[in-house]
């Protein structure tokens, strides 16, 4: 009795598990982020479930494939080509991409490795081919008629022409990066890409073109450093001449106002001598007696010896005092004692 | 029943007989514990979550403690929505809680280096911050949402680096870089439908390659120079020229010092000699010799040797012995 109901027992939960079994291998869920393909002994069934939530299949022999919903990175190597200036740089581009036909898809490439070797074949080449049909320029520049700004100074002192002004563009950047973008996109829509965005993310110069680059910038730089110190030097000659030519300017105009201050000064005064002095024949000689009387003192000191013969006035009297000329008898007695002396 | 055999004997160990229902309870209370636990979750501060039925969107939730359906029927994302995030290029800061704040260090001396838009090279870095505006976007429309940021950040900022020039990008354009390379990854992470919003872009360390470098600062030296050299001569002229201003003023103001002099001098001399002469023309004769005489009687007792001769005697001056060092001096 209990045997049978064991057996019985059994019996339930073997088919309890098996029908749990089989609804539970009978629903699967879809997350926001992927869509799903049935696939039956390996063929796709039905339309691609983009919509998330629960869904049924038909157990055991539907199988889920799930492939990602969300905008997918392809991340390109860097990879060196040349341009059409015949420029190597190494070109690193990205480009963002979606599974839009999960079908194609699924039938063409199955995983997203192979999508990826697929990206790099494709994007690869045509980038290969955008950067070799234009100038380096048009890969780095984008806006046509940006007026750069520029250093006043160094623009002035630049002669070669090339500091702080733009290369001029054709085309420029974006337009090189869509035109990457529009033949991809064809050529991966057979796969049940969508090719949403093409970039540029770096560009270098090969290692022997940097080599020249950085000698063309030293060479600029230098030149420029050169002006200036020539600029310093001129500047300070200009402001030494002027120096020069201002202290001039200075001491002659005072040696002239010196002379004309002088002359007209002694111009007075020759005037106010000549009208003191000449105003009659008689102030004429006089002047002269003083002057000549103002003169003796200075001219003769005790180094002198003087000769005096008695015919001189002063020692007329010497000879005798019977003069005739005795107009200043009163005056007379005084040079008398000089005379006295002058006989010791 | 179990049945063990050991040698001979054969044990038979009754088993406990719960029945139906007793499996029935204490599976129950496993499935019930089980969706206690899973049933409830919290969201921190900085968070918001967003919830999947069966792995469909069905909402977003604020920070706090919440209820789900149980046994991973509802799926919780969390996204720290109020932490702004960094992320920098060409250099990096150790102990950064983003994955993808930083990159290698050969990576890094890969993102710095740029060309500008003439031809010339320049290394560049700069930090970007942002935050994660939209978490359904960020979830779902992108995978790797951080890692597409890194690129459209590169990719942004040289664009805008090769529209400089070298001399913009290193000293007087970083602004404007920074306000157009914002403007630009804001619209781009608008495009993308990322989910995020840039807040700020900044330039950190912006130079010249190192090979050039000195070239730069030579023209910044030679600049110095310039200056330098035009303020040396400045100075030079500052010097002597006021000093010389003032050595010929001084010279004009001693010039008429002369000229105050000489006038003065002369119209005292003529002022004497007119009342001299004045008085002379009364008495002439008289004054003439007494000023003679005057004059003698100071002059005589200077001299040194005086000889007086007989106006008769002639040819006695050879005899005389003059030689001793003074000229003789006839008076009249």
């Amino acid at each position: 009795m209990s045997k049978v109901k064991q057996a019985s027992g059994c019996v339930v939960g073997v088919i309890v598990i098996a029908l749990a079994f089989v609804g539970w291998n009978s629903i699967y869920t879809v997350n926001e982020k992927e869509q799903v393909i049935i696939t039956q002994f390996g063929k796709p069934v039905g339309e691609p479930v983009t919509e998330a939530g629960l869904k049924f299949k038909t157990p055991f022999i539907q199988v889920v494939n799930r492939f990602e919903k969300r905008v997918l990175e392809w991340d390109g190597r860097a990879v060196e080509m040349p341009t059409k200036d015949k420029t190597y740089i190494a070109v690193d581009t990205f480009a963002r991409w979606q599974i839009v036909d999960s079908l194609k898809y699924f039938n063409r490439l199955r995983d997203e490795r192979s999508a990826q070797s697929r990206l790099d074949d494709i994007l690869g080449s045509e980038t290969r081919n955008t950067i070799a049909k234009h100038e380096l320029i048009e890969a780095i520049r984008t806006t046509k008629d940006r007026k750069p700004e520029q250093a006043e100074e160094l623009a002035e002192a630049d002669q070669s022409g090339t500091i702080g002004k733009l290369l001029p563009i054709r085309s420029g950047r974006t337009v090189l990066e869509s035109e990457i973008l529009e033949k991809s996109r064809q050529k991966l829509r057979e796969f049940g890409i969508e090719l949403l965005d093409v970039r540029f993310k770096r560009i270098h110069y090969n290692a022997s073109v940097q080599e020249r680059i950085f000698e063309r910038m030293i060479s600029e730089r230098q030149q420029i450093a050169e002006r200036f110190r020539s600029e310093g030097e001129g500047e300070a000659a200009k402001i030494l001449g002027n120096m020069e030519k201002e202290l001039l300017s200075i001491t002659s105009t005072a040696y002239k106002e010196v002379q004309e201050i002088e002359g007209a000064a002694d111009a007075k005064a020759t005037e106010i001598y000549a009208n003191a002095y000449n105003q009659s024949p008689e102030a004429v000689e006089f002047y002269e007696f003083i002057k000549m009387m103002e003169l003796y003192p200075e001219m003769l000191s005790s180094d002198t010896t003087v000769i005096l013969s008695t015919g001189s006035d002063l020692f007329k009297p010497l000879k005798g005092i019977d003069t005739p000329n005795s107009k200043p008898a009163k005056s007379q007695t005084r040079p008398a004692a000089p005379a006295l002396r002058v006989v010791e | 029943m179990i049945r063990i055999q050991i040698g001979k004997d054969v044990h038979e160990i009754p088993t406990p007989d719960f029945g139906g229902v007793g499996v029935a309870v204490i599976l129950g209370a496993i499935v019930l514990i089980g969706a206690v636990l899973t049933s409830f979750y919290t969201i921190q501060q900085d968070e918001q979550g967003v919830v999947l039925r069966f792995g469909k969107e069905i909402k977003t939730v604020d920070n706090g403690l919440h209820f789900r359906a149980p046994f991973w029927i509802d799926t919780v994302e969390k996204v720290a929505v109020k932490r702004q995030m960094k992320q920098e290029f060409g250099f990096g800061t150790t102990g950064g809680s983003n994955y993808s704040q930083m990159s290698s260090r050969t990576e890094q001396e890969e993102e710095k280096s740029m060309v500008t838009g003439d031809l010339n090279a320049a290394l560049v870095e700069w930090v970007i911050q942002y935050r994660i505006e939209n978490p359904s976007q960020y979830l779902f429309n992108v995978r790797n949402a951080d890692d597409t940021l890194r690129d459209a950040s590169e990719s942004v900022m040289r664009e805008v680096v090769g529209d400089r020039t070298v001399d913009e990008v290193i000293t007087f354009g970083r602004q404007d870089i920074e306000s157009e390379a914002k403007q630009k990854l804001s619209d781009l992470a608008k495009k993308f439908e990322m989910g995020i919003s840039i807040d700020q872009v900044q330039l950190k360390n912006v130079n010249p390659p190192q090979k050039v470098q000195s070239s730069f600062n030579e023209v910044n030296q030679a600049q110095q120079d310039r200056e330098k050299t035009i303020n040396v001569s400045l100075g030079e002229a500052n010097k002597v020229v006021p000093k010389a201003s003032g050595e010929a003023e001084q010279k004009i103001s001693e010039a008429e010092g002369y000229a105050l002099q000489r006038v003065n001098e002369a119209e005292g001399d003529a002022a004497k000699f007119n009342a001299l002469f004045t008085e002379y023309q009364k008495a002439p004769e008289v004054t003439k010799r007494r000023l003679y005489l005057e004059t003698m009687q100071k002059v005589m007792p200077q001299l040194g040797k005086k000889i007086i001769i007989d106006e008769g005697a002639t040819g006695i001056l050879p005899l005389l012995n003059l030689n001793e060092n003074a000229t003789p001096t006839l008076s009249k």
